[in-house]
C-alpha cells in the first residue's frame, strides 16, 4: 500500500487480513508441496500430516471471509481498497480449492502406500507439471505480496504448458491402459492426481488474474494471452 | 454501465470565480451537467464544490466584488446564464436550489410552496392550489401535510421541512435543481427519504448536488465530480470514480488517506 489511512485502524484492519491471506497462500503451497512428497516418496506419515492439515486451511478461508464481511460493512471501502477485499474474497476460494486438490493427492498417496499392488505407477511427468503448477501458484502469492500485476503474463502461459502437459498424460495413460488392461484401475487414479494438479495451475491463474483487478482495476479473465498482454501494458 | 445517448444540459465553460477579497476560489473549471442525471461534487472543505454550485444560480451576485470569468451553458437554448444581460431572477426560476440546513420561511406550509409562484405574479387561486399540490406530492410531502397547510412551516420535523424546501424549489418548475449538502442535517431515515426523492426528480429534471457524505455520492449519483484547490481533478461516471478512479488525489479522498 502507496499511502496510509487517517484512520490507522483502519490501515491495521486491511493489513491484518492481507497477511492472514498471505499466511493461507503459503500454507496452501506448503500442502501441495508436501502432497507431491508424500505421493513420489511413498510416504504415508506425510499424506496423514497433509490431509490433518486441510482443516487449518479451511478455518483460514472461514476467518478471512468474515474479516471482509467486517470492513465491508463497517468502513464500506472504495476504489483500491475495495478492489483489494473484493480479491482477496475471491481468491481465499481459490486457495481453499488449491488445499482441497492437496488433500486429494494425499488421500491418494496414503491409500497407494498401504496397498501391495504388484505394479507401481510412474509419476515422472506428473511431478513436473506439478512443479509448473506450484511455481505459478508462488508467482501469484508473490505477485500478491508485491501488488504487481505484470506476472499474470508469464503465469497464463505457464498454465498453457500444464494443460498441455496434462493432455500429454492422458494420452500417454490411454496408451497404458490399451496395451495392458491391468494398469486401467491404477491409470485411472494416477488420472485423477493429474487432473488435481492441473487445477491447481488453473487456481493459481484466477488468483494472479485477481491480482491485476486489484493492482489496474482491470478484468483480465477470460481472454486470451495476447489481450491480457496489451490490456496490462495499458 | 451508462446511457451513452446522455444529452448534456447544462456546462461549464472555463469557469474561473473570484471572491471580493481577490481570492480565487474556481480554477478554469469545464464540466457537464447530463439531462436527467445526479452530478455528485466531493471534495474537501474549502475545495470550491459550494462555490461552484452557487455559481449555477448567480447566488454570488447577493455579494459586491465577486467576479465570475467563463461561462455556464444552459441548452437547448444555449444561454450563458453568468452574462450580463442575464436576470439572476429568471435564472432562479430555471435553477433552483435546497440548502443545507431547512430553511423555510416564517409563513404557512401553503405559502412557502407559493411563494414563488407568487413572485412570479401568479395570483390565481385555483392555479397555485394545483401547483402547490403537485409541488408537495412531487416532494413526497403532500399525504403528511394535505390536512394542515395552512399550520406554520415550522411546526415540521427537520426532514419534512427539507422536503418543503424541496417543493417550495419545485414550485416554479426548474429545469435543474442545486442541492448543497441536503442531508447532513438530517438523521439516517429523513436522509434516505430525501435520497429516494432525489432519484425519483432525476426523472423530471437535471440535479447537481454537493455532498461530504461520500457514501451519499456513490448511492445517489450518475456522474461524480472531485474537486481540489478551486479545480476539478477528475470527473467521470460514479461507478469508475468509486471502483478504480483514474487520479491519484482522487483515490486517496475517496479511500480517507487524504491527510
Amino acid at each position: 500500500m502507496q499511502s496510509e489511512h487517517i484512520s490507522k485502524q483502519y490501515d491495521a484492519d486491511l493489513e491484518a487480513v492481507r497477511a492472514k491471506v498471505l499466511e493461507m497462500g503459503s500454507l496452501v503451497e506448503q500442502q501441495m508441496v508436501d502432497a507431491m512428497e508424500a505421493l513420489t516418496k511413498s510416504n504415508p506419515t506425510l499424506a496423514k500430516s497433509v490431509i490433518k492439515k486441510d482443516s487449518q486451511v479451511n478455518a483460514l478461508e472461514v476467518q478471512i471471509d468474515e474479516d471482509c464481511s467486517r470492513i465491508i460493512a463497517r468502513r464500506q471501502p472504495a476504489a483500491s481498497d475495495l478492489r483489494m477485499v473484493l480479491m482477496m474474497i475471491k481468491s481465499i476460494t481459490d486457495l481453499e480449492r488449491i488445499g482441497d486438490e492437496a488433500a486429494k493427492i494425499a488421500r491418494f498417496a496414503l491409500k497407494s502406500s498401504e496397498s501391495e499392488r504388484k505394479l507401481t505407477p510412474r509419476f515422472v511427468e506428473i511431478k513436473a507439471m506439478a512443479n509448473t503448477a506450484r511455481d505459478m501458484l508462488h508467482m501469484a502469492l508473490d505477485a500478491f505480496a508485491r501488488s504487481d500485476a505484470s506476472k499474470v503474463v508469464e503465469i497464463a502461459h505457464m498454465d498453457e504448458e500444464v494443460d498441455e502437459q496434462y493432455q500429454a498424460a492422458i494420452r500417454q495413460l490411454i496408451t497404458f491402459m490399451l496395451e495392458d488392461p491391468r494398469t486401467i484401475s491404477i491409470s485411472l487414479e494416477v488420472l485423477f492426481i493429474a487432473k488435481a494438479v492441473e487445477r491447481i495451475g488453473d487456481h493459481a491463474k484466477n488468483i494472479s488474474e485477481n491480482v491485476v483487478y486489484m493492482v489496474q482495476g482491470k478484468d483480465v479473465r477470460h481472454i486470451s494471452v495476447e489481450d491480457m498482454q496489451s490490456q496490462i501494458a495499458e | 454501465m451508462q446511457n451513452t445517448t446522455s444529452i448534456i444540459k447544462a456546462q461549464s465553460k472555463n469557469l474561473d470565480f473570484f471572491y471580493s477579497n481577490g481570492m480565487q476560489a474556481l480554477k478554469s473549471v469545464n464540466m457537464p451537467l447530463y439531462e436527467n442525471k445526479i452530478t455528485a461534487l466531493i471534495g474537501p472543505s474549502g475545495c470550491g464544490k459550494s462555490t461552484f454550485l452557487r455559481c449555477f444560480n448567480r447566488m454570488h451576485d447577493l455579494y459586491p466584488g465577486n467576479k465570475y470569468q467563463g461561462e455556464i451553458v444552459m441548452h437547448p437554448d444555449n444561454t450563458n446564464i453568468l452574462e450580463h444581460g442575464v436576470d439572476p431572477i429568471e435564472v432562479r426560476m430555471r435553477i433552483s436550489m435546497v440548502f443545507q440546513k431547512p430553511n423555510p420561511f416564517p409563513k404557512s406550509i401553503y405559502e412557502n410552496v407559493a411563494y414563488g409562484l407568487r413572485v412570479r405574479g401568479e395570483s390565481n387561486k385555483r392555479m397555485l392550489d394545483d401547483k402547490v399540490e403537485e409541488a408537495l406530492k412531487g416532494a413526497a410531502l403532500w399525504n403528511e401535510v394535505k390536512d394542515r397547510q395552512q399550520d406554520l412551516a415550522f411546526n415540521l420535523s427537520g426532514g419534512q421541512q427539507q422536503r418543503l424546501c424541496i417543493a417550495r424549489a419545485l414550485a416554479t418548475d426548474p429545469e435543474i435543481m442545486l442541492f448543497d449538502e441536503p442531508t447532513s442535517a438530517l438523521d439516517p431515515i429523513a436522509t434516505a427519504n430525501i435520497e429516494e426523492l432525489m432519484s425519483e426528480l432525476k426523472q423530471k429534471l437535471t440535479i447537481l448536488v454537493v455532498t461530504h457524505n461520500m457514501q451519499q455520492a456513490a448511492r445517489v449519483s450518475d456522474y461524480t465530480a472531485y474537486m481540489y484547490l478551486g479545480e476539478l481533478m477528475e470527473y467521470d461516471d460514479t461507478n469508475t470514480i468509486f471502483t478504480n478512479p483514474t487520479r491519484k488525489e482522487t483515490e486517496d479522498y475517496i479511500t480517507g488517506k487524504f491527510g
